[in-house]
């Protein structure tokens, strides 16, 4: 066995804590479900789950909280990774956004984000019934994350009570909740950005094409590179597309994700610059800087 | 703008091969300035990013408690109530690495209302750095914090001494706080203790060596982390692997999964399921996708047997020739965590590894003053309390000590009706062993009972008149069953009226309570494996039935012994005949009160026909013969 543990030391300790974490979620709950937003953070959750539970499929599904405005090699992606792991999609639009014809460029990234992200979210695991749901959030992300424990109680209705979190001592997950509770589960709790790429380079993990530099039609705005990806773009006067070499630190909502430049064509020179990075990959997300604090408010209203 | 090349980078992810992660914890009291010190230990290694240090800026503005300069502790203080407060209350994790090791901090509060996010964060580091105020030295909360520390079983500590810009790098005063902290943590077992005289604020020995503190030649705060060894000694125990999961796809495959707690395993090797005690060998180890030959500490596995055992979620793979303990009674030390009082005798869920069972405090042996280590008294256990208690479980636990093994030694306490973590505990050993007990792979039942004592256990139920011979026979078969090794009692009925029966007269009632009482004890006895003889005249055809409805099918022999009653009068050996004649004794069998002979005897010795010899013989061949059987 001590080729793998050469191969893979330093993740090797990560990787048996999720997998741990992944299975002490699943024989606990009543009824498990995996977020999967098809980004690098979920390919690698994805790809540590299937380790989990080989030779057998994981023994829950993934559900996609569709906000309709997704990159379309997103969706690409999610169809043939769910095909690899022969678990079941459950994909979710809020219809009451779909009803209103709600977008980022109509309504704004703030109503947006709540209706299709938040709400929606709450509308799926409270149609389904899930009691436990999984998702790739990593502490090293944002402040209030680094506070958040692994397995993150909910009250009633997903509200988070930072001020309320059950002592998480040695590796010892407290799993219970009543009625109406619900858990989220952050398998990759302590792992860093490099760690993830460092992850997907030394296990071959298949990634969305995004996240690798290429000739992309992009629009300056505010400052930063949004990618056309589709002809719900609402040029203003006199602003047309140009191509540009870039990539994407993080991936969501297209109108909500600024590209950078880059010539990062391959999984090394990736690493290599998210080692020499100067600004954090949240830095390409449009919604986290609306004012201070604004993720830990988005996750006591439920957001992931 | 990138420094690093593409076509470097395999050489800097072979680089990233032999880095270990270290995990510590900054511990001390309120406004030692944790949260600033880790925030320059993460703005020196370069963690903190363009965009981070730009939100800072405006934060510090905002929140800052440093004048017009950056407050560093609003990198680590991500709650908006910290920030609001300026305060920690919550533990943070925050991530940086150097070229020799990848670090994961765990920032925890000050203030004793948050003891308990101090201990959480402790339960999973290596080292704790503790902070001292230079100007203040060590206080209260020090002390808490380093007993926590100790008993959580950090075995490394730095003693940072902090703020030391604020006393002009004072030699004297830094080496003052030394000998002061030593003397209290030097009887605390440490296997390190390193000083450093620092200035989170300003930099001095944080990264790089202070010039203003000439006088201090020893390491950097980061330069002793990066080198210092923490050296964890697992891979020397034996093979431990609590079940977390059966993986059963379908009928042809069930994988026992779960993450080594101690030592290594290879395919082939016996490994025993605590607590059943059943023993089999490793037929495949899966790590991942990849089937390979042996594992170890840390690694999460999915382990196939080579025989269908029984294990499930909560039973511990064990190596067979080294096999954990096994108990229900403990002495543990318990951190108290919840609001609400913990009194002795209230149930509470508690999960060790991957077992939840039922356990009660039965009783808080002493509370512990966490400042001084003094024992005190204790009838109950407040929020933030430490005391040593002993703890009993609803079924037996496969644990270790804690200070052998931190997964199988460590526990939490849950609230059965609101599910709140309310304790954190770690064993220090069984009050009472159950292990060689449950080393056996049998349920422990009548038949592994009697299995180990290698006979089939009986009730020979010897009736007939006073004097007949019952008892006579019943020692002397006794005698011979004991010569043979078997294990044997008998019961008469002199001596049982002589204890458990003496409240008992002559009564009808009395008579029929006299025999239901022995037939309980036999029942007991043969439950327990024995071949019980009972020696009672026992009368009547319904109190014998209702003896031999307590056993099994084949397990209550009926013997007959018949004598006549003119030979018990002639032998009278107690002289118990002659007074019933004489009417001083009333209700005697076969004067004045009947006796019913036995309808259809299992054996029937007619002693006066027989020699006494003649009839142990009988009745050895009856009990060797069914012994054979099995």
């Amino acid at each position: 066995m001590d080729h793998l543990r050469i191969k893979v030391s330093p993740m090797l300790a990560l990787e048996a804590e999720s997998i741990e974490i992944i299975r002490e979620a699943v024989a606990t709950a009543r009824n498990p479900v995996m977020l999967y937003s098809i980004g690098k953070d979920s390919s690698v959750m994805l790809h540590l789950t299937r380790k989990a539970f080989h030779p057998a499929p994981p023994p829950f599904p993934l559900m996609h909280v569709d906000t309709g405005w997704k990159f379309r090699a997103m969706y690409s992606h999610r169809e043939r990774m769910v095909a690899e792991s022969g678990m079941k999609l459950i994909s979710y639009t809020n219809p009451q956004g779909v009803a209103e014809g709600v977008g980022p460029f109509t309504h704004g990234s703030n109503y947006h984000t709540d209706l299709m992200k938040t709400q929606a979210l709450k509308q799926a695991l409270d149609t389904h019934g899930f009691d436990l749901v999984f998702g790739g959030a990593r502490r090293d992300e944002e402040k209030s994350r680094a506070k958040e424990r692994i397995f993150s109680f909910r009250a009633p209705g997903h509200r988070w009570d930072p001020k309320a979190q059950r002592p998480e001592l040695w590796n010892l997950y407290n799993t219970r909740i009543r009625e109406g509770e619900t858990i989220r589960v952050f398998p990759l709790s302590n792992w860093t950005e490099l760690d993830i790429w460092h992850y997907i380079h030394a296990e071959n993990i298949p990634i969305v094409p995004l996240y690798l530099a290429a000739e992309r039609p992009v629009v300056r705005r505010g400052g930063q590179w949004i990618m056309v990806d589709d002809d719900r773009f609402p040029f203003a006067e006199g602003e047309r597309a140009e191509m540009r070499r870039v990539r994407f630190r993080t991936l969501g909502c297209w109108p909500l994700t600024a590209a950078i430049e880059s010539d990062a064509d391959t999984l090394e020179a990736v690493i290599a610059e998210t080692l020499n990075a100067r600004d954090s990959e949240r830095q390409g997300r449009l919604i986290d800087s609306d004012e201070p604090g604004s993720m830990e408010k988005k996750k006591q209203e439920g957001y992931f | 703008m990138t420094t690093l090349q593409a076509t470097d980078i395999s050489t800097f992810i072979a680089g990233q091969h032999g880095k270990e992660t270290l995990r510590f914890i900054t511990c001390g009291s309120v406004d030692d300035g944790k949260s600033t010190l880790i925030g320059r230990l993460l703005f020196e290694s370069k963690s903190i990013f363009d965009d981070q240090l730009q939100s800072l800026e405006t934060d510090s503005r905002q929140y800052g408690t440093q004048g017009e300069q950056v407050d560093l502790a609003l990198l680590v203080d991500g709650l908006q109530a910290e920030r609001e407060q300026g305060i920690t209350i919550d533990v943070a994790y925050r991530f940086f690495a150097t070229d020799r090791r990848r670090y994961i901090v765990a920032d925890t509060p000050g203030h004793e209302q948050y003891t308990r996010n101090m201990a959480t964060g402790a339960s999973t580091a290596d080292l704790a750095v503790i902070l001292i105020d230079a100007r203040k030295g060590v206080l209260t909360q020090t002390r808490r914090h380093t007993r926590i520390a100790a008993m959580m079983g950090i075995r490394h500590v730095v003693l940072a001494v902090n703020k030391m810009d604020l006393i002009d790098c004072d030699r004297a005063r830094f080496e003052a706080i030394v000998a002061d902290y030593r003397a209290f943590a030097d009887g605390l077992g440490f296997a390190s203790l390193q000083s450093i005289p620092v200035s989170g604020l300003d930099g001095d020995n944080v990264l790089h060596p202070s010039a203003r503190m000439s006088w201090y030649s020893g390491p950097t705060l980061m330069g002793y982390l990066d080198r210092v060894d923490v050296g964890r000694e697992g891979e020397r125990s034996a093979f431990r692997l609590p079940v977390q999961w059966v993986n059963r796809p379908n009928l042809d495959f069930r994988g026992f999964c779960g993450r080594i707690a101690e030592g290594r395993i290879g395919v082939g090797a016996a490994v025993r399921v605590l607590p059943s005690g059943t023993v089999t060998r490793v037929k495949e180890i899966w790590l991942g996708f990849d089937s390979v030959d042996e594992a170890g500490q840390g690694d999460a596995v999915t382990l196939t047997l080579v025989d269908e055992v029984d294990a499930s979620r909560g039973d511990v793979l064990v190596a067979a020739e080294a096999p954990a303990e096994v108990a229900d009674q403990f002495e543990a030390r318990l951190l108290w965590m919840a609001e609400h009082l913990m009194s002795p005798g209230r149930q509470y869920l508690m999960k060790l590894a991957c077992r939840e069972v039922t356990a009660t405090v039965t009783e808080i042996k002493y509370r512990e003053d966490v400042n001084t280590g003094v024992h005190l008294a204790a009838k109950t256990l407040g929020l933030n309390e430490i005391a040593t208690v002993n703890l009993s479980t609803s079924a037996p636990l496969v644990f270790e000590p804690y200070r052998l093994n931190r997964t199988l030694g460590s526990f939490i306490l849950v609230d059965k009706l609101s599910f709140e973590t309310v304790g954190a505990g770690m064993i220090d050993f069984a009050l009472r062993r159950a292990s060689n007990i449950h080393w056996q792979a049998l349920e422990v039942d009548k038949a592994s009972r009697a299995h180990l004592k290698h006979q089939t256990p009986r009730c020979l139920w010897f009736t007939g008149l006073s004097g007949s011979g019952k008892s006579t026979i019943a020692n002397l078969l006794e005698k011979r069953l004991h010569a043979e090794g078997r294990h044997t009692y008998v019961l008469d009925g002199d001596n049982v009226r002589h204890g458990l029966n003496r409240d008992l007269g002559f009564t009808e009632v009395d008579r029929v309570e006299n025999i239901r009482r022995v037939a309980e004890v036999a029942k007991l006895m043969v439950d327990a494996g024995l071949i019980v003889m009972v020696s009672f005249i026992s009368p009547f055809v319904g109190e014998r039935r209702m003896a031999r409805d307590l056993f099994a099918p084949g397990e209550f022999v009926e013997v007959y012994v018949d004598t006549p009653i003119e030979e018990c009068e002639r032998r009278d050996v107690k002289g118990l005949y002659a007074k019933a004649r004489a009417g001083a004794l009333k209700n005697f069998t076969g004067i004045d009160s009947p006796y019913e002979p036995p309808e259809c005897p299992e054996v029937h010795l007619r002693t006066a026909e027989q020699g006494m010899e003649d009839c142990i013989d009988r009745l050895m061949v009856l009990i060797g013969d069914s012994a054979s059987e099995r």
